[in-house]
Parts: structure tokens; sequence; C-alpha cells
């Protein structure tokens, strides 16, 4: 079996999740070799890791380059590795950025894309990918037709498992294009914690819309999210007022997430909404309306005033676990 | 110096329709209405909001799409965008992203640009893709997801709101740009803006036009395959309550069974 080539995300010295989700679903399709971009002194630490979760082989590549400038460099450094390494495809996690690189990347190499997958097979002409798609109403099952296949992955498609393997660390110089300095990044500012789990590895999502009704509203939102360690998700409407930040927002112009558990609080589940929550295992309403068209997908619905249930829910809750 | 701004529209199906795929398993693009997507706005807002500060700009708005995307167009005239090029073939029926990268490549070179304006996502394939893919094949700068963006002289500025950062990003033109939902909420079409919109010129283009052959495009020319589609099976019905006092524990209750607390 070939080597699955996996672009490692990481952010603030450490491996995200999706990464070793990535990983994990690596091992199905072939050998994983991990790919550790613009990670400077954490390097080492990541690729260790890297090899926890099954990467037989880590390349690693430093530069100032995958720091100053946009996407590019990173094109450049994995088509370069791809070129020499001819894996029999290329994962990368969705996210804007990974979409972004790959899309370039298969451009490249005269590959197919496929995007947003939601799980990842072997199959007799290489790798079968599912998407779900208009808001998760179908899923479509495809495959790459030509060259290396390169499939970005959603985060939470699969879960991670460790299977300690060699990992392996080959130290790669790039040889960057003219392209690679046309986007500089002026200045980053990385996104502050809320010590909370982030949105989309969480088990248990709490989101808040319009009918929270002010940014104080929230406070009850998070308190049953933090009695229950989940994270805390927005409607878009909640987000446009300013009641919460843009990068809690769930569906389509969001995140889109997939946990264990969603409870939706005065949201009243619009299509937008419901492509970034749809896929969820267990759903939750608290919604004042029984119109509202939420509880056509939940698994239970409760009628009722969200500043009424969600105290007494989250005392019920924090005494549960006491 | 004229700045010329070509902003790409994709025409698609509406969200809150009944949306499927045909026979061949390509997106059915004619049982079901369709609009200029939702998203493909900001980047015409954004398109006409650079063309008026400059002063001295021609907007125009370009779609790859069958016949009745021509209303989409149509809106984007009558949001105030100068003119419009309408690419329609047969052939590129079941095109994929890199075969659609290709034809709006060709079609943005031969009406000459300085400045590329996309919507950060199309509402039906959603992919996010196609913006730098256009700068791959133009070679030029992408500055993508854009939810701040301004020109001054021949560098473009912006503020990217990423996964795990905030960035602050500049290229010089020409370049391809992406902008968000954040960026700024599109204009209404005036009275007006629909009445100039109908003596506007909307140009067609078929893939002789261009200088490209049918097999480098559409559903045979495709780098990727679609094997199976399936409607995924409606959510079970489940339970209801109505609150008189007790939801809150009553829900706790629930969450105890399903093992969440
Ligand atoms: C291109 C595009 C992209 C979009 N992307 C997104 C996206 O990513 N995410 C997203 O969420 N939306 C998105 N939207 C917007 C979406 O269409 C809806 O407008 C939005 O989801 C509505 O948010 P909401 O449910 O919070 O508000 P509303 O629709 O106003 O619903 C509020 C609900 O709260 C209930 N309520 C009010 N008070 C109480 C109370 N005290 N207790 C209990 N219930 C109460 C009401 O009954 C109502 O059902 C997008 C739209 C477009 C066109
Ligand atoms: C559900 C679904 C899943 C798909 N999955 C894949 C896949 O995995 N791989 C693949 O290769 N193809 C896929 N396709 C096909 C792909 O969507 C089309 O080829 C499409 O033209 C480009 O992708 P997008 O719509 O996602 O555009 P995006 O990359 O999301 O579009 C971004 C921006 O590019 C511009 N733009 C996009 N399309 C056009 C257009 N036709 N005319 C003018 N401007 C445009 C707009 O400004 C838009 O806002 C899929 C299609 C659907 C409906």
């Amino acid at each position: 079996m070939g080597e699955i080539l996996v672009l490692v995300d990481h952010a603030g010295g450490r491996i995200r999740k999706p990464a070793l989700e990535l990983l994990t679903l690596a091992r199905r399709l072939g050998t994983p070799a991990a790919v550790v971009l613009g990670a400077g002194e954490s390097a080492a630490a990541i690729a260790a890791t890297a090899g926890e979760y099954g990467a037989a082989k880590v390349y690693v590549a430093d530069a100032s380059e995958f720091a100053d400038y946009l996407v590019v460099p990173k094109v450049d450094a994995l088509a370069q590795i791809a070129q020499a390494a001819s894996p029999a495809a290329v994962l990368v996690t969705s996210t804007g950025e990974g979409k972004e690189v790959a899309a370039r990347l298969a451009l490249r190499m005269g590959s197919g894309l496929i995007t947003d997958a939601v799980d990842v097979a072997p199959g007799d002409a290489g790798p079968v990918a599912a998407q779900s798609v208009f808001a998760a109403s179908y899923t479509v099952t495809s495959t790459v037709t030509r060259g290396i296949p390169v499939i970005t992955v959603k985060p939470n498609a699969t879960g991670s498992e460790a299977a300690p393997a060699a990992g392996q660390v080959e130290q790669v110089t790039v040889a960057f294009s003219e392209a690679a300095a046309g986007t500089r990044v002026v200045s980053r500012t990385p996104r502050a914690s809320s010590g909370r789990p982030e949105l989309t590895d969480a088990e248990i999502v709490v989101s808040g819309g319009r009918g929270v009704a002010g940014p104080g509203g929230f406070s009850v939102v998070e308190e049953l999210a933090d009695a229950l360690d989940a994270a805390v998700g927005a409607s878009r409407a909640a987000v446009d007022a300013g009641w919460y930040p843009h990068t809690n927002q769930v569906g389509q112009t969001g995140k889109q997430v997939s946990p264990q558990l969603y409870i939706a609080n005065g949201i009243s589940g619009a299509i937008q909404h419901r492509a970034g929550m749809q896929t969820s295992k267990t759903i939750v309403a608290v919604n004042k309306d029984p119109e509202a068209p939420i509880f056509d997908l939940v698994d239970y619905g409760l009628v009722g005033d969200l500043f009424e249930v969600l105290p007494q829910l989250t005392a019920e809750v924090k005494a549960r676990k006491a | 110096m004229t700045l010329r701004i070509v902003v790409c529209v994709k025409y698609v199906p509406v969200a809150t329709g009944d949306r499927r795929f045909a026979d061949d398993k390509t997106t059915d693009r004619e049982s079901v209405d369709g609009l200029l997507s939702e998203l493909d706005e900001y980047a015409v807002e954004q398109a006409l909001r650079i063309a008026e500060a400059s002063g001295d700009a021609a907007v125009t708005a370009l779609t790859v799409a069958p016949d009745d995307a021509q209303d989409a167009l149509r809106k984007a005239l009558s949001m105030g965008v100068d003119q419009a090029v309408h690419v329609n073939d047969d052939d590129i029926h079941g095109t994929d992203a890199i075969g659609t990268s290709l034809i709006l490549a060709k079609a943005i070179e031969q009406t000459g640009f300085d400045l590329v304006v996309c919507g950060m996502a199309s509402t039906d394939g959603t992919m996010g893709v196609l913006p730098a893919l256009l700068a791959e094949r133009l070679g030029v700068p992408q500055a993508t997801l854009l939810s701040e963006i301004a020109i001054e002289g021949d560098t473009v500025t912006g503020r990217r709101d990423g996964d795990a950062a905030t960035e602050q990003l500049r290229a010089v033109l020409p370049a391809v740009v992406s902008v968000t939902d954040r960026s700024g909420e599109p204009r209404y079409p005036t009275f007006k803006g629909i009445m100039a919109a109908k003596k506007k010129k909307m140009r067609s283009l078929d893939l002789d036009d261009l200088g490209l052959d049918a097999a480098e495009v559409g559903l045979s020319g495709a780098w990727t395959k679609v094997e199976a589609v399936a409607t995924r099976p409606p959510r079970t019905v489940g339970t209801i309550v109505k609150d008189e006092g007790e939801g809150g524990r009553q829900l706790a209750t629930f969450l105890a069974e399903q093992k969440f607390v």
C-alpha cells in the first residue's frame, strides 16, 4: 500500500485534533506520512505525536515563508514532497485555508479534488469519499479519476485512535516558487481561547440564537455549556447582532459541527443553520414557538421560554453530576 | 487608467427549494428554481464599492452556467455592474471544480482584469476553492476570505478571519480576492437600476470563443466522478414536550437517559 500524505494542522505549537483524525483515517487507505510545515521549535513534538497516531514518516519543513505569506508556500512544500514521495493520496483538513491549499495542490499535480468529505474508505480504484450535501439532505460518494487524489476531510468525520508507528523525521528544504511571496500576511492575531472545547471538536455543543435576546442572555447558554463541558455555538442572527463572536457561528457560513449532542436554544432552524448541525447525533431544541422548524429535526424538543428552562436544566445537570 | 474588475457570480438552486440531483448524478439546475448565489451578492457589493471609491472603474459580472442564469446576471447588472459575460455551452454540463476554474480563467483573461472578486463559497457546491484555483491559473496573488477589503493604488489589503487567527493581508494587483458575508450588506437594486440594467451589454460566449475543447470540461473531462447519490434518511421524529414548569428537569432526565449527564 502506498503512502498517504497528511497535512498536519497545528496552531500555537500544538497539533490540532482534526490532524489526529486524519492520521487515523489515513491508516485505512495506506501508510500515513505526516507533513508538518512551519512549526518552528514545536516541530519535534508535533512529529512525535504524529508518529503516535500512525505516521511512519514525518516530513518536516520550516521557513519563515510559511508564516509570512498566504497559502502558496504550503502548496509549494506539499507539491515538492508529493513529487518525491508519489503518494497514493493526499489528505487535508477541511478548513478555509486547508481547502485552498488542497485545491491549488490538486491543480498543480493534475489531480482531481474532493472537498468536505465526512468519510473516506478504500476502494478498488482509490479512495472513495462521502460528502454530506445540500444541507445534509443527501450523501454523495465520489472518487478521483485522474492523478493523485487530493481530499479534504471535515473535522469530527471520524474518531482518533493512537497506533504508534516509526514517526521517522525527514527534514525537507523547500524551493519556494515565485508565487509564494504573492500575498503577505502583515499581521496575525491568534484567536483568544475561551477555555471551552473547540466548537468543531466538541462532543456537546450548546447554541443560542436570536431568542437569547441580547449579549447578557448568552450567560444562560454559557452556564449550561459549562455544566455539560460543552462548546458554545451561535446562530448568524445572534452573531450579526453582536451578541457572540463570529468564530462561534454554526451554519453554512460558520462552522459545521457534528457533535454527539447539539442543544439549540432560541434558534428557529433556518436551512443555513441546519447546514451546520444537521448531522449531529442527538439534537435537542428549546424554543417558545411550537411551529419552529427546528422541531422537525429534534430527538427531544421543549416548547418553552429558554430563560425559564435553561437555568433549571443547568441546576439539575449540576446536581446530577455532583 | 480604468480599474478593470471582474466579479464572478454563480447561478444556484434555491436553498429552501427541493434541491436534488438529475439522473446523471449532476445537480438538477432545470426543474429547481435558481438565483444569483446570495453569497455572491457580497462579491458584487464589494466590487461596486471598490469601483465607486476608485472613480474610474469598469465592473464585469461573469458566470459559467446554463440559459436560466440570465436572471442572475440581470440582478448583478441591476445592482450596478456595468456589463455581463455569460459562458454557456451544453458541453459544460457536469464540469467539476478544476474544469470550472479553467473556463472562468479563460473568460477572465479574455475580458481583461486588474481585480477578480469572488464570493466566499457557492451555496450549492460550497467548496470555497474557485478563488484559489483562479489565482493559481492566472498566476496572480490570492487575498481570500476577506471580511474587510480596501484598494489603495495598486495594492489590496484586507482582514481574513481564519480558523485559528485573524490575519491582515496585503497583495499587489492584479489579484484575485474573495469576500465573506461579513464584508458589508449587499445593496438592493433600485427601480432606476433595474431599468438601466435592461440596456446594459450581456455577452454570451461558448467554449469555441474561449479556445477550449469540449473534452477538457464537462462530465467526461472531469477529474472526479460521483459514484452514487442517496437521500439521507429523514430524522425520526422525537419527543416534543411543552414546558409546564418542570421542562428543564424533564430535559435533564432525557439527557441522563442518553448518558450525557
Ligand atoms: C447565504 C446565507 C448564509 C447563512 N449562513 C448562516 C449560518 O452560517 N448560520 C446561521 O445560523 N444562519 C445563517 N444564515 C441566516 C439564516 O437564514 C437565519 O436567518 C438565521 O439562522 C436565524 O437565526 P435564529 O434562528 O437565531 O433567529 P430567528 O429565525 O429569528 O429565530 C429565533 C427563534 O427564537 C425563538 N425564541 C424567541 N425568544 C425565545 C425565548 N425566550 N425562549 C425560547 N425561544 C425563543 C423564536 O420562537 C424563534 O424560533 C444564512 C443566510 C444566508 C442567506
Ligand atoms: C454538492 C456538490 C458537491 C460538489 N463536490 C465537488 C468536489 O468534491 N469536487 C469537484 O471538483 N467538484 C465538485 N462539485 C462541482 C463544483 O461545485 C462545481 O464545479 C462548481 O462550479 C465549483 O465549485 P463550487 O460551486 O463549490 O464553487 P466555490 O469554490 O464554492 O465558489 C467560490 C466562488 O467562485 C465563484 N464561482 C464558482 N462557480 C462559479 C461559476 N460557475 N460561475 C461564476 N463564478 C463561479 C463565485 O464567486 C463563488 O462565490 C460539487 C458540486 C455540488 C453541487
